[in-house]
């Protein structure tokens, strides 16, 4: 704490959208009460501050980082080093930092595909030379490095020892509130838990719908169906609330669309991906292996629909690369 | 395993059922059926017992294949259908994989009986090579993939 008794907070993006500081601003009036009980010292999407200030702080001084943001680049990784050190106690904030989330998507490519992908072959893009990007140039005035690109998507806890993980994209702001009334409190739970979110339930508890678990003859993707008034899971739609820790307040069913995972697997599970296959193997209508097989084959893209939020955090992390160097 | 020379040795897991693939290995066994010595055997009550986790962590631990096999649906499972919920499942399971590239090679899942023993000894020889053939999978080297 600082010498005015007020909590030193940090807030930090890496790779991530920008929806986890929305996410703060989420907390609306509160926000007033943030200040009024921390000094944010170091939040770059909406203060002035430059990496060296940071740098320049002896280490452990800033009490709590909310850090949000997968681990894309080099530079991603090294403010996760930096901030560790200067940081009593370094949160993963937001499913990117938490799981890898949408970003983490990209682990089904690798540095090179992707870049083939953004620099050759987007039809808006024109670079007759096949120019990449080049992590050092010399210039007239002296050479300038840029971050590289990692081959691999990585979690906040991949690289740098974590105290706490706050799921969600984006953590719900009653959520944040509750978190961050715990840190004042000093009500802190032991290291490594999942705080902002429930200890012991899954999306379906607090879904409004109740789960019959029916055999399903047909799986659908949510824009090719419009659903009826009950369970989406029952009705073919896959809905990752069995699998996904609850947290959320079953939002997204709020408005007829399956729970897409967000909140990270439900408490015990080590695979959530695994653990959704499982979900839906177990409601296939079929007696037979060849319509097992034939439903099943339905299911479009098993890797995004099952992972959508956590595949570098999965027990896989990523798709096998061509060449390990 | 030993190590012959400079060849490749895979190291293959099987999980198999105790009424009918795990009695019909022991019989191969018994019987000096000649098989290769690369399955790793872990014997579960019933095919349906397999969760998707159990294949995804063999892979991630050093496995090069993978078997899953149990009794001949529809009838013959201990515990009535246990093995509809393994043929409703593995299809998926290698979708999976094949989207992780993980080579399809690499991962049978199917049926033995007890009585099926030099059905269990080809199967063991025959995945042995094919996996020899693909080369080792060595998934921990994919997590630790050096970024410059
Ligand atoms: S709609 Fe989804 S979250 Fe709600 S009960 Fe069904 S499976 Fe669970
Ligand atoms: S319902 Fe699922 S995807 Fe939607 S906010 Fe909740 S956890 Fe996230
Ligand atoms: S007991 Fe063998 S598959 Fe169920």
């Amino acid at each position: 704490m600082a010498e005015n008794g007020k909590l030193k907070l940090g807030l930090y993006w890496a790779a991530s959208c920008g929806g986890c500081e929305i996410a703060i601003v989420e907390l609306r009036e509160k926000i007033l009460d943030l200040d009024a009980a921390a000094d944010i010292l170091f939040w770059p999407c909406a203060m002035d501050y430059k990496y060296k200030d940071v740098e320049a702080m002896p280490d452990g001084h800033i009490d709590v980082c909310l850090f949000n943001g997968a681990i894309r680049s080099s530079e991603n990784e090294e403010m996760a080093h930096l901030l560790r050190e200067k940081a009593k106690v370094l949160v993963a904030f937001g499913s990117c930092a938490h799981e890898g989330c949408i970003p983490g998507l990209g682990n089904m490519f690798d540095r090179q595909s992707i870049f083939n992908r953004v620099y050759l072959e987007t039809p808006s893009t024109d670079n007759p030379d096949g120019i990449f990007p080049q992590t050092s140039y010399q210039m007239p005035e002296g050479e300038v490095h840029i971050p590289s690109f990692y081959n691999t998507v990585k979690t906040l806890a991949q690289v740098e020892d974590v105290d706490y993980f706050v799921p969600g994209c984006p953590p719900q702001a009653p959520q944040i509130w509750a978190v961050i009334e715990a840190i004042l409190g000093g009500d802190l739970p032991p290291k490594g838990t999942v705080v902002g979110a429930s200890p012991n339930k899954t999306v379906c508890d607090e879904c409004k719908y109740d789960r019959e678990e029916k055999r399903v003859a047909k799986f659908y993707r949510p824009h090719e169906i419009i659903p009826e008034d009950r369970c989406l899971f029952d009705q073919g739609i896959i809905c990752a609330g069995p699998a996904t820790r609850a947290g959320c307040g079953a939002l997204c069913m709020e408005v007829d669309l399956p729970c897409r995972g967000c909140y990270g697997p439900a408490p015990n599970v080590v695979d959530q991906g695994a653990a959704l296959l499982s979900a839906v193997a177990s409601v296939v209508d079929a007696d037979t292996e060849e319509e097992a097989a034939r439903i099943v084959n339905e299911v479009v893209d098993p890797v995004g629909t099952f992972y959508r939020f956590g595949l570098p955090a999965s027990m896989l992390h990523r798709r096998k690369l061509e060449e390990v160097e | 395993m030993s190590n012959n020379g400079n060849g490749f040795e895979p190291r293959i897991v099987g999980f198999l059922c105790n009424w009918c693939t795990y009695a019909a290995a022991d019989t191969a066994g018994v019987s000096r059926m000649k098989q290769a010595a690369n399955v790793d055997i872990i014997r579960v009550m019933c095919s349906g017992r397999v969760d998707p986790t159990f294949i995804l962590k063999a892979f991630v631990e050093g496995a090069d294949g993978v078997i899953v096999s149990g009794c001949h649906p529809p009838g013959d499972c201990h515990y009535s259908t246990g093995n509809f919920k393994t043929f409703r499942r593995m299809p998926m399971v290698e979708a999976l994989l094949e989207q992780y590239g993980i080579e399809k090679g690499r991962f049978h899942w199917g049926w033995i009986s007890g009585a099926e023993a030099p059905m269990w000894a080809k199967l063991v020889n025959e995945f042995t090579e094919q996996v020899r053939g693909l080369g080792p999978l060595d998934w921990k080297r994919q997590l630790q993939s050096k970024e410059e």
